[in-house]
């Protein structure tokens, strides 16, 4: 039995999210110009197949050195002044398209003492989700993902869904929130 | 080799509603069917972005001086504290809420109920927590609206609230809504969380001491985000396996 911690419950954004969120929507984790920067760009899909519309993508990420601007990181906060911000937040448009400009980032060192590959975790939130699920995004190709101890827990028949290919302005990466290819998502 | 030594915030999953909720009927096609894989807390999780600072306007707290004249309704206070499950602040946080005007109706293209629109009513507001996680907005009380759920569905009043909290998993999309609403029993939304106490937290409470007097009703709503362990994860550098 869970003891009840006495936070508060979780409630849909509703249908009108736009309305309240959509003034920070901004893909640009890194700003325009930045070299080596590419787009993350996928869809939001319901059980149905039907790209959901009433939806919004968040990212969080370390920057290309594995670094936080953040007090709680025992490595110490990176201030920036290059403009990188690690956040991004995508409405997703009429079509359930989504994107974030972004780079990167660095891998990082684990809590049992290994690494964690280059990752960026998601929130997703839609009108009919009474709360929001999470998942991450990992890259094709990237030799550090065999290690990764978040990665290596999901059944292996269903990490392809965690790892974005590569696309003409960067990778793609599409969100099912059921069926077949029913993306895996974590309990954080 | 040396352990990292992270926050670990407390888990909470049975405090929220299951995204399987049948009531709410448009939850049928976009809760995950398999099961979620419990992720560690790593750097990426306690970590998170510090918005709001930059982008938030002196006045974006007060919902009612948006527009030439004020908006129709009952002019309201809205204030309370972001806290953490173990009682402690969280400070210079940001918080996004949304809401209807008083006749129910949200200034939103996909809203068309035959209720009027506001021209002096927006409907959206932020700000950012002070030092001691204090917050207040400044608006009208929502109206009731009527949604195609069930039938003679109607939403109880209530305020969508969007927070980052410190870290990743501190973020919390909620409603609050308003004491003793006669429409929370039909509500499948409210109801879905399943603890009666857990739904207590999401009601605010008049607040008579904090109203102002010939001016506005004052409503008081704490926020709970989940807390840290008061124990590090991990202890001992040396203390390798
Ligand atoms: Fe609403």
């Amino acid at each position: 039995m869970m003891t009840d911690p006495g936070t508060t419950p979780s409630q849909t954004v509703g249908p009108f999210l736009s309305i309240g969120m959509e003034w920070l929507h901004d893909p640009y984790v890194v700003p325009k110009g930045t070299p080596g920067a590419f787009w993350i760009r996928g869809l939001l899909v319901d059980g149905a197949g039907t790209p959901v519309p009433d939806g919004i993508v968040e990212t969080w990420q370390a920057d290309p050195q594995g670094r936080f601007d953040h007090p709680d990181d025992p490595r110490g906060a990176v201030a920036r002044t290059d403009g990188f911000r690690g956040f991004a937040r995508s409405m997703t448009n009429a079509a359930g398209e989504w994107g974030v400009f972004t780079v990167r980032p660095g891998s990082l060192p684990a809590l049992d003492g290994g690494t964690e590959a280059p990752h960026l975790d998601v929130t997703v939130m839609a009108r009919g989700m009474l709360q929001r699920v999470v998942t991450r995004i990992y890259f094709a190709g990237d030799d550090r993902n065999a290690a990764d101890p978040a990665l290596s827990t999901v059944d292996p028949s269903r990490r392809a869904t965690l790892i974005a290919q590569p696309a003409d302005d960067g990778y793609r990466f599409d969100i099912y929130l059921q069926g077949d290819s029913e993306t895996a998502f974590f309990a954080v | 080799m040396t352990h990292l030594i992270l926050p670990r915030y407390v888990r909470d999953d049975g405090v929220h509603p299951p995204l399987n909720s049948p009531d709410y009927r448009s939850s049928a096609l976009r809760y995950p069917k398999k099961p979620l894989q419990l992720l560690p807390h790593g750097l990426t999780e306690i970590t998170g972005p510090a918005l709001g600072h930059q982008q938030v306007g002196e006045l974006d707290n007060d919902l009612t001086r948006q527009h030439e004249a004020e908006p129709i309704g009952q002019r309201i206070i809205v204030q309370g504290r972001v806290l953490d499950s173990d009682g402690r602040s969280v400070p210079d946080t940001l918080i996004e809420l949304w809401q209807a005007n008083a006749g129910g109706r949200y200034r939103h293209v996909r809203d068309t109920w035959p209720a009027p629109l506001d021209p002096n009513f927006t409907g959206v507001g932020r700000t950012v927590t002070d030092s001691e996680g204090r917050f207040r907005f400044v608006t009208i009380k929502p109206g009731a609206y009527p949604w195609k759920n069930h039938h003679n569905a109607w939403r109880p009043a209530h305020i969508h609230f969007s927070l980052f909290g410190r870290a990743f998993t501190q973020r919390l999309v909620t409603q609050m809504y308003f004491p003793e609403d006669p429409l929370f029993g039909q509500d499948p939304i409210f109801k879905s969380v399943p603890d009666p106490k857990g739904r207590q937290r999401m009601i605010c409470q008049f607040d008579l001491d904090s109203t102002e007097p010939e001016w506005a009703l004052t409503y008081t709503w704490d926020i709970v985000l989940r807390g840290t362990q008061a124990t590090p994860f991990e202890g001992d550098d040396n203390n390798d396996d």
